[in-house]
């Protein structure tokens, strides 16, 4: 086991009478990639900015590299990069002033002009912030969040509502703090993002961390396990689908029935068997290898993007 | 004191590229001086001097209104969060605005100056010492009157409705736009609470060559002391989240920052001199316009005495 960089440990908030952190408790070692799963509300974000310095707990430990991150100030500071959920910068900030500006507060302060051929925005350099596209303005926050080469960065959903091409491009990035040895804690909604970018993933719902390990470790837990979704012209008669042949647990989102099964084929077939017998057509079928999706609707009964 | 300098310069270049920042900080008081100019001063030099003091007194106010938007409008966005990853505090943030602010209202002066002096035959140029430290502290405590009303609002609309009840007081209790020593005796006894009567009287008597040290002294101190006290709570006052709401009680800190002309208004109320010099003030400049305009009594001029 490395250092522990990040440590959690029963962190509780409440906003008013909304508990948004409910006992979260995980650790981050020194150049891992940690991520946060879950779907939206489900606490990522306060269990984040708590870290960052930007909320307090109402109770709890949260340490970044062995300091309080409310009470540490400026040593704290020096030491983190972060990328905000929404970043906002002066419509008439062109990219390199940001970069610069930015860079003046630290000690420790990364090339601008690598950074910006880094994160490709080299060509951008005298484009006011306005004039961005969402991509640009991600690569942009980034990049600020790198200016001080950080010992631990922050991302809080860094692709969330880009295109799929930026996303590539994001996560490029992400592997390349990887390869680099940064430690990342990053929270997103996107099971493909956490599967593909982190070491380890903490699911969390409601504010509570419900699974935790390396995304192997937790797809294990679905392992043999095929999940069918289908739609149907008309609902299925009441508990019929746990009985079909192979079918593990089942449950509907939506008018999508989801099944995750042991046997596939057969249970493909007893479906067919079902539905002819209650004069009922498929609309749809589609069938997936066990993700960490499957993970969550086990524990919750809910699917991440609800 | 290097990242407020560092901030100082990335605001100035951004109130540069800020089309709006020079129509109100330029084009409108220059509509404002030639419009006054015209109808106070139109062929009766006497008066160009005094509406100069007048022109540059709301000129100077003018910062109370940019500030407190300004804030506002960065917090709402988001802006401010991201600099509070940064390590940069509170003050920086406060005294930057004000700097560059400040910075940015002196071509607006000179220019003011020189169209009065050249183009409407202004006199003389006034004691520009004196009106030099004038828009100096001016500009600083109207500009920390507008940070302390952005800490204790929490909506632009909220800070646009308290703005516009405060800037009327400013504009027509001060005698920035009639006159002081034509309001009831009542009146002028209320308005020496006033922070903008300080400016206004002050710079109204140095670009008329009628200020004596004693009075530039009491306005310099009023408005110092005033600087000091509304950047302080402002600075403590203030907010990086646009969610972060103030407590009503907060809103009693404002009252606070009156202390000051309290003070100085119940001290120039007991002591009575600055009343009547601003009536005797005004009674010379009525004279001399008059000599300028045929054979007329001087005897009432003590420009001599100064």
């Amino acid at each position: 086991m490395g250092e522990a960089v990040i440590q959690v440990e029963g962190l509780f908030k409440s906003y008013g009478t909304v508990e948004a952190l409910r006992g979260v408790s995980f650790s981050v070692e020194e150049g891992e990639v940690f991520g946060l799963l879950g779907p939206n509300g489900a606490g990522k974000t306060t269990a984040v900015e708590i870290l960052e310095g930007m909320r307090t707990p109402d109770r709890g430990l949260a340490r970044v590299c062995g300091m309080d991150p409310e009470k540490s100030g400026r040593e704290f500071k020096e030491q983190i990069g972060a990328v905000l959920q929404s970043t906002s910068l002066p419509d008439k900030i062109r990219v390199k002033e940001a970069i610069e500006l930015f860079a003046q507060f630290y000690r420790r302060r990364a090339n601008t002009d690598d950074l910006l051929r880094r994160f490709q925005l080299d060509e951008k350099r005298t484009a006011f912030y306005s004039q961005l596209s969402g991509g640009q303005k991600q690569r942009l926050a980034l990049a600020m969040a790198l200016v001080n080469e950080p010992r631990v960065v922050f991302l809080d959903e860094p692709t969330a509502g880009l295109d799929p091409q930026v996303r590539r491009e994001i996560y490029d990035i992400i592997e390349e703090l990887k390869r680099g040895k940064k430690t990342v804690l990053m929270t997103t909604h996107y099971i493909e993002e956490a599967e593909r970018l982190c070491d380890r993933v903490a699911i969390v719902d409601q504010g509570r961390v419900i699974a935790l390990g390396t995304p192997r470790e937790l797809k294990h837990r679905s392992a043999g396990t095929t999940r069918i979704e289908v739609r149907l012209a008309k609902p299925m008669v009441d508990g019929a689908l746990a009985h079909l042949d192979g079918v593990a647990d089942w449950r509907e989102f939506d008018g999508t029935y989801v099944m995750h099964s042991t046997r596939a084929p057969q249970t493909i077939v007893a479906l067919v068997k079902q539905l002819e017998a209650e004069s009922n057509e498929l609309q749809s079928l589609e069938m997936f290898s066990p993700s960490l999706e499957d993970i969550f609707i086990e524990l919750t009964g809910r699917r991440l993007r609800d | 004191m290097r990242h407020t300098w560092t901030l100082t310069k990335v605001r100035m270049r951004l109130a540069i590229r800020n089309k709006a920042f020079f129509f109100f900080s330029l084009i409108m008081p220059l509509i404002f001086l030639f419009g006054a100019l015209s109808m106070f001063a139109r062929g009766a030099n006497a008066w160009v001097g005094y509406v100069l003091g007048a022109v540059l007194t709301t000129t100077v106010m003018g910062s109370f209104w940019g500030l407190s938007v300004q804030l506002v409008t960065f917090r709402e966005q988001g802006i401010l969060r991201r600099f509070r990853l940064a390590p940069v505090g509170a003050g920086p943030m406060l005294a930057s605005s004000i700097l560059s602010n400040y910075f940015m209202t002196l071509p607006t002066v000179v220019i003011e100056m020189v169209i009065c002096r050249w183009a409407f035959h202004m006199r003389s140029w006034g004691n520009v010492w004196a009106i030099f430290v004038l828009v100096t502290f001016g500009s600083a405590a109207f500009s920390a009157f507008g940070l302390i009303v952005a800490s204790v609002t929490n909506t632009m609309q909220e800070t646009q409705m308290i703005n516009n009840l405060i800037w009327t007081g400013f504009l027509f209790l001060s005698g920035a736009t009639i006159p002081l020593a034509i309001f009831p005796a009542w009146l002028q006894r209320v308005s020496l609470f006033m922070p903008a009567t300080y400016l206004a009287t002050g710079l109204e008597s140095a670009a008329t060559n009628l200020a004596s040290r004693g009075e530039m002294t009491t306005d310099v101190l009023a408005l110092a002391l005033g600087i000091f006290v509304a950047f302080e709570i402002s600075r403590r006052l203030f907010r990086w989240e646009p969610e972060a709401r103030v407590p009503r009680s907060a809103k009693l800190w404002v009252l606070a920052t009156m202390i000051p002309f309290l003070i100085f208004g119940t001290y120039e109320n007991v002591r009575g001199s600055r009343l009547s010099r601003i009536q005797q003030d005004y009674r010379i400049l009525s004279m001399r316009s008059m000599a300028a305009q045929g054979p007329q009594d001087h005897s009432g001029d003590r420009s001599g005495e100064r």
